[in-house]
């Protein structure tokens, strides 16, 4: 498996020919590449940074995980930090096996989890201003418990060290009291219904 | 206790600073150090809201101890380090969001 991050353009092409076996009756790539706009503001460049060991090591069990899952010989993961402009790749997956439901299979598997637990960022330059991307939010077991659970908790006469924790722990009771839902995977995205 | 403290994306901006060594009392929770951390960037309150103005980064965040995710639960040891980790973006491009 060839698992890198790296701050070089990614050779996309020669690793794909490398990938390659005899056994290979499918090779599926993900060449995830920076796109001129979000939501139709232009794009100059984006910038990626990460918690480096952390990702590494996250991109690693991806890669394994999928190869014990989906059942595929070899998988390929790269991802690229740095200032990259419109056209690059970013990221690049490549999937080989015998057959090619699995490969696909593992290959939009591998690229949905990366972008929701390797712990990547990045920053859109647009012509008028920069934001961090918003992101996507994490996935039951990854992020923190929710507001319901912490306040179940604190009910539950749970100390919170002396001098910390009692601020938030007061708003998230006040806000579980008042009945305000808490819809799965609330997070970033899904906070229409919140006030 | 002394913790190392890293700050990536936006929070890096928060605290103006990509790491630090914090001083916390023994047996500090990840729920401790949030609100400890919290409290420390209140004055940057404001821009807490994503950039469709809707929600607080404290309030979907991971937070990473030794390069594991951690449960608000996880008791923290001296020596520790705990990343504040906002929604990731890697991959490539924006899914569009709430459409």
């Amino acid at each position: 498996m060839r698992v890198e991050i790296v701050n070089t353009v990614i050779p996309s092409d020669a690793i794909v020919a490398e990938m390659k076996a005899g056994s290979d009756g499918a090779v599926c790539v993900f060449d995830g590449i920076v796109r001129d706009n979000t939501r139709g503001r232009k794009t100059l460049h984006l910038d990626y940074e990460a918690y480096f060991d952390m990702a590494l090591e996250q991109m690693r069990g991806l890669a394994a995980e999928a190869v014990t899952k989906f059942g595929v010989r070899d998988v390929a993961l790269v991802h690229r930090l740095g200032r990259l402009v419109v056209g690059e790749t970013s990221v690049l997956i490549v999937v080989a096996s015998a057959h090619r439901g699995a490969a696909f299979d593992a290959c939009r598997w591998l690229i949905d989890t990366l972008k929701k637990t390797v712990p990547i960022w990045k920053k859109e330059q647009f012509v008028d201003g920069a934001i961090w991307a918003d992101g996507e939010p994490f996935p039951e077991g990854i992020g923190l418990s929710r507001a319901a659970e912490v306040g179940a908790r604190v009910a539950d006469g749970e100390p919170f060290p002396e001098g910390i924790g009692l601020s938030r722990a007061t708003e998230v009771g006040a806000r579980v009291a008042d009945g305000e839902p808490v819809p799965e995977g609330i997070a970033a995205g899904g906070s229409e219904t919140r006030r | 206790m002394r913790v190392e403290m890293l700050y990536f994306g936006v929070l890096k901006e928060y605290f103006a600073v990509d790491r630090e060594t914090v001083e916390v009392p023994a047996e500090t929770t990840v729920e401790g150090i949030l609100s400890f951390s919290r409290e420390r960037t209140s004055n940057v309150r404001r821009e807490e809201l994503d950039s469709a103005g809707r929600s607080s980064v404290w309030d979907v965040l991971a937070v990473a101890v030794n390069r594991e995710y951690a449960e608000r639960s996880t008791v923290l040891q001296d020596g520790d380090e705990v990343a504040l980790l906002p929604p990731v973006s890697g991959g490539a491009g924006t899914e569009r969001r709430g459409a």
